[in-house]
């Protein structure tokens, strides 16, 4: 702890964590609307199994963009960051694990 | 606003906590168990995103759930999809991406000490998250005249009529659990502007903002899933 937010703007503010300019909180909340409007686009074309792989990929660039511009990890402490890691991890465990056994029930063969 | 000549609060003598600076309508912004601010704050945020994890596993059960009915029931899925009011879906997730931007403006008004944009952006972020509810009561409204809700009212043509219950149940809760994470952060938001108009945040002390705006920003990353996954599931089909 303690030196984890080092670099930052603390000599006006006497703190030393990162002020961030309100030009770039515009420009994600931009990309972000792009990302809604592309996400409703694609949807409306016929891309087979692509439309929830686009729709999905989309959601997931938002939400890093989210995670780390407005939740300022981009800034935080490694404990922080190994949280969200951690979050992401096991989140994935539940989803792989769990979709290994149901999508390729249909695989199994007898005899 | 703080003297640019306070010394830095994290300096190890630890001595600087205890200058006037830091306190803030007669209490410390320093909690005694903290040796600096700069400690307390990461305290602060750690915490909050302890919690932010066990709330995506929350959250993960129901989209894992998700996930084997819709491979499950494509068909359904699609067909059941499609009764959903796609325009307020869309609206509710730019009103939602809307009040992210005000949340984290909110936080850097409270980084640089501007309590009075502070609280406007507070209230605006309130306004924006009433607004999304507002538009959600009345899809369900829709929803429970279209009889769309299983168990009370349902009813759906055609060969899907057993399996888009379970698509409609899905949307119902998970729509339903995310709308009361809404609420409790409406109910966050609230504390907050009440502690803001008495100016109970500094540049120095703004951790419940800070960590107000990390739950918020979390339900917002809920539903940036949720509406692909519930409203645009085969809209090229029909």
């Amino acid at each position: 702890m303690g030196q984890g937010g080092q670099g930052g703007q603390g000599g006006k503010y006497g703190l030393t964590d990162h002020i961030v300019s309100p030009r770039v909180y515009f420009a994600i909340y931009a990309i972000l609307l792009v990302g809604t409007y592309l996400t409703i686009q694609i949807a409306f074309f016929d891309l087979g199994p692509l439309n929830t792989i686009a729709a999905l990929t989309i959601a997931v660039l938002k939400a890093v963009l989210v995670v780390l511009f407005f939740m300022h990890v981009r800034h935080s402490t490694p404990l922080t960051w190994a949280v969200v890691a951690g979050s992401v991890f096991w989140l994935a465990i539940l989803l792989t694990l769990t979709m290994t056994d149901y999508l390729t029930r249909g695989w199994r063969t007898y005899g | 606003m703080p003297d640019a000549a306070i010394p830095h609060a994290g300096h190890p003598s630890g001595l600087t906590v205890s200058a006037p600076d830091h306190h803030l309508a007669g209490r410390s912004a320093l909690a005694h168990q903290f040796d600096s601010l700069e400690q307390q704050r990461e305290a602060s945020t750690l915490g909050i995103w302890v919690f932010l994890l066990t709330e995506v596993l929350f959250f993960g059960g129901l989209f894992v759930t998700y996930l084997v009915y819709r491979s499950s029931y494509p068909g359904a899925f699609v067909a059941a999809s499609h009764e959903l009011l796609i325009w307020a879906g869309g609206v509710n997730t730019v009103v939602l991406i809307t009040s992210s931007l005000t949340m984290a403006l909110a936080v850097r008004a409270a980084q640089t000490g501007n309590r009075r944009q502070l609280v406007w952006l507070l209230v605006a972020t309130m306004a924006l998250g009433t607004m999304f509810l507002g538009i959600k009561a009345f899809e369900y409204y829709t929803e429970w005249v279209e009889h769309h809700v299983p168990g009370l009212n349902y009813r759906f043509e055609g060969e899907y009529f057993r399996t888009a219950q379970i698509f409609f149940s899905l949307y119902f809760v998970m729509t339903g659990l995310h709308a009361a994470h809404m609420i409790v952060g409406l109910g966050i938001m609230a504390v907050l502007l009440v502690l803001s108009l008495r100016g109970r945040f500094t540049p120095e002390y703004y951790n419940p903002i800070e960590a107000g705006g990390l739950y918020w920003h979390f339900v917002d990353i809920v539903w940036i899933f949720l509406f692909p996954l519930l409203y645009l599931i085969g809209r090229h089909a029909h």
